[in-house]
């Protein structure tokens, strides 16, 4: 069958290879170049309207000049706060099962159904949340919102904490167990702590995550124009008041929305780096 | 006695392993309860409207006559369009990282693709409204409508309002990018390297290698990384929201203003006063739902039978 086609000589053959080779570069040059694009406008446009009156001034009504975004500021900090107590232990501890009973029925199911769950668009999880928090009390909440996210951290969080544990050294666990520690303190003090910096980075990165979230958090936190930090009155964050912000008429709130995105993101990333550091001053001891 | 100390499971042990299987249960449990959650706030529109809620057009919330289709319509074309921009590319980075990059080079490119990934929706939005729209409105439409003479084609056709299907598939191509690469990028890595070595040894240039004996080896986790890409797409909310113009009408105008499911839900949540409307946003939330779960388990399947028969 090919030995009726012409065979290309190794030159065409070498050209084409290069070719090729010189289009994943191309490609790998386009895929950065939407971020370098993002990233120099944000801090073009954010860091021009950023100031000191951003984190501490309440926002002003339409016509005012100046203005902040504190109670934002402050909403989204206490969200991630109640995501994270709610969300952190229990996506640790069924880590703890999923990477104790590697080959079990139950862990396998438990698996893939975490990243069923992590691949849900937010919105959803906004929906149920809204349908079984907020609707049932006929009022918004800062609670409800925390909850939302929790719901997303969870899956998040067990992977991570699932793949950090299996890095432990099984020898490790068998030298606790042969000194006559029973199974759970082996397991809370000589594997998970050995894991810790790992589970701290998993951490870190599904609080980076759920940050900048916001479809679930207009069903259920709402945002709220004043300051607030009732667990059981709607509350305001940042994407939120960003959202709000970018899609209003005014000139003024355009800018306010272009800071607060800035701060937003250099949330995010800052999270983000802490949880690399974290990993890499653990690989650096010899770990990997 | 002394059996049950060294046989049966201390009591510390016991406590230990019901949390952790609670925790690990309580998975599932969400899951399940997130379904029902949702199926009951669609119910009473789903009920109204049987099938008919999926295939007609209407939209009228004053008359409480409520048709899905040009959202379903909106979601399925703004992310295709996604994935037909983003899938070349993406595996273009990812074999670049996997095969070409210098070792120097591998670690900086993967993060800054990442990167993408880390952006809040929020933002993109925000980059969207202020820089892609007007981008496309004053530079990209009159091109191709214009200079291209594609304005008479249905595809371009129509005025160039700005926030269309065409901005939404775009800022969607841009944020599922860095999902697709970095899935595929595992894939490959997980291709063995005497698989590598013995096309080289044939005699296959580089790419011959790649195109011959690395991809079609991992084809199906490939394949798995777009559609978890779609996945991503068809539920992406903020961003689409903020550009996508929003508007219940099928068009086949990528220049025309359009709506997903994510977007009708987001956009009319706050506004909507009676029950009906309510419900038939969540009735929107429930297909959404259906369609992820479905494009999800299909993901992750094909994604675990590559990764399965690297480890063996």
């Amino acid at each position: 069958m090919t030995s009726r086609a012409p065979r290309r000589s190794i030159r065409a053959r070498r050209a084409r290879s290069a070719a090729m080779v010189a289009l994943t570069v191309v490609a790998a040059l386009l895929a950065t170049l939407p971020l370098v694009l993002i990233l120099g406008l944000l801090l073009k446009q954010g860091a021009s309207s950023l100031n000191w009156a951003f984190f501490t001034a309440m926002p002003k009504p339409v016509g005012e000049t100046g203005g902040g975004m504190a109670n934002a500021l402050a909403g989204t900090l206490m969200l991630i706060a109640i995501a994270s107590a709610i969300g952190l232990p229990v996506g640790i501890g069924a880590g703890m099962y999923l990477a104790e009973h590697r080959g079990g029925r139950l862990a396998s199911v438990v698996r893939f159904l975490s990243d069923v769950l992590n691949g849900l668009p937010s919105i959803v999880v906004g929906i149920f949340a809204w349908q079984f928090l907020v609707r049932p009390v006929k009022h918004f909440s800062a609670l409800a919102g925390g909850i939302a996210l929790a719901a997303m951290m969870i899956p998040l969080v067990a992977r991570a904490t699932e793949e950090m544990i299996r890095l432990v050294p099984n020898s490790l666990r068998e030298a606790a167990l042969a000194l006559g520690y029973p199974r759970w303190r082996t397991s809370l003090t000589v594997v998970l702590r050995t894991a810790l910096p790992g589970i701290v980075t998993g951490a870190l990165v599904a609080v980076a995550r759920i940050a900048g979230e916001t479809a679930p958090l207009l069903f259920t936190a709402f945002g709220n124009q004043f300051w607030s930090t009732s667990l059981t009155q709607p509350i305001s964050a940042l994407p939120l008041q960003i959202f709000s912000y970018a899609i209003s008429p005014y000139e003024e709130w355009h800018s306010l929305a272009w800071a607060g995105a800035l701060v937003l993101l250099a949330l995010v990333l800052v999270i983000s780096l802490i949880a690399r550091y974290v990993t890499r001053s653990r690989f650096g001891h010899g770990h990997d | 006695m002394a059996s049950t100390q060294l046989h049966g499971a201390s009591v510390g042990d016991r406590i230990y392993r019901y949390t952790t299987t609670a925790f690990a249960l309580s998975i599932p449990l969400l899951l399940v309860l997130l379904a029902f959650e949702v199926a009951v706030a669609a119910w009473p529109a789903l009920k109204a409207f049987h099938l008919g809620f999926l295939t007609s057009s209407a939209w009228d919330a004053v008359n409480g006559t409520f048709g899905a289709a040009p959202a379903i319509y909106g979601t399925i074309v703004s992310s295709l369009l996604a994935l037909l921009i983003a899938t070349p590319l993406a595996i273009g980075v990812a074999i670049f990282l996997s095969e070409f990059a210098p070792s120097w080079l591998r670690q900086p490119v993967a993060f800054l693709v990442d990167l993408l990934a880390a952006i809040p929706s929020v933002v993109y939005g925000l980059w969207g409204i202020f820089v892609l729209v007007p981008f496309l409105r004053e530079q990209v439409m009159p091109f191709l409508a214009d200079r291209l003479h594609l304005g008479d084609t249905p595809l371009f056709s129509g005025p160039a309002y700005g926030p269309s299907m065409l901005a939404a598939g775009l800022i969607l191509a841009i944020m599922v990018l860095p999902y697709i690469s970095s899935v595929t990028r595992e894939v490959l890595m997980a291709v063995p390297r005497s698989q590598r070595e013995a096309a080289l040894a044939l005699g296959a240039t580089r790419w011959e290698m790649i195109w011959g004996a690395v991809l079609p080896y991992a084809s199906s986790g490939v394949m798995g990384s777009v559609i978890l890409g779609l996945g991503r797409a068809l539920g992406e909310t903020m961003a689409v929201t903020m550009v996508i113009g929003n508007r219940h009408e099928i068009s086949s105008s990528l220049f025309a203003p359009g709506y997903t499911m994510a977007s009708v839900i987001a956009n009319e949540f706050s506004e909507a006063t009676n029950d009906m409307h309510l419900s038939a946003l969540m009735a929107v939330g429930a297909v959404l739902l259906a369609i992820t779960l479905m494009v999800n388990i299909i993901a992750r399947w094909l994604v675990w039978r590559v990764e399965r028969r690297g480890q063996a």
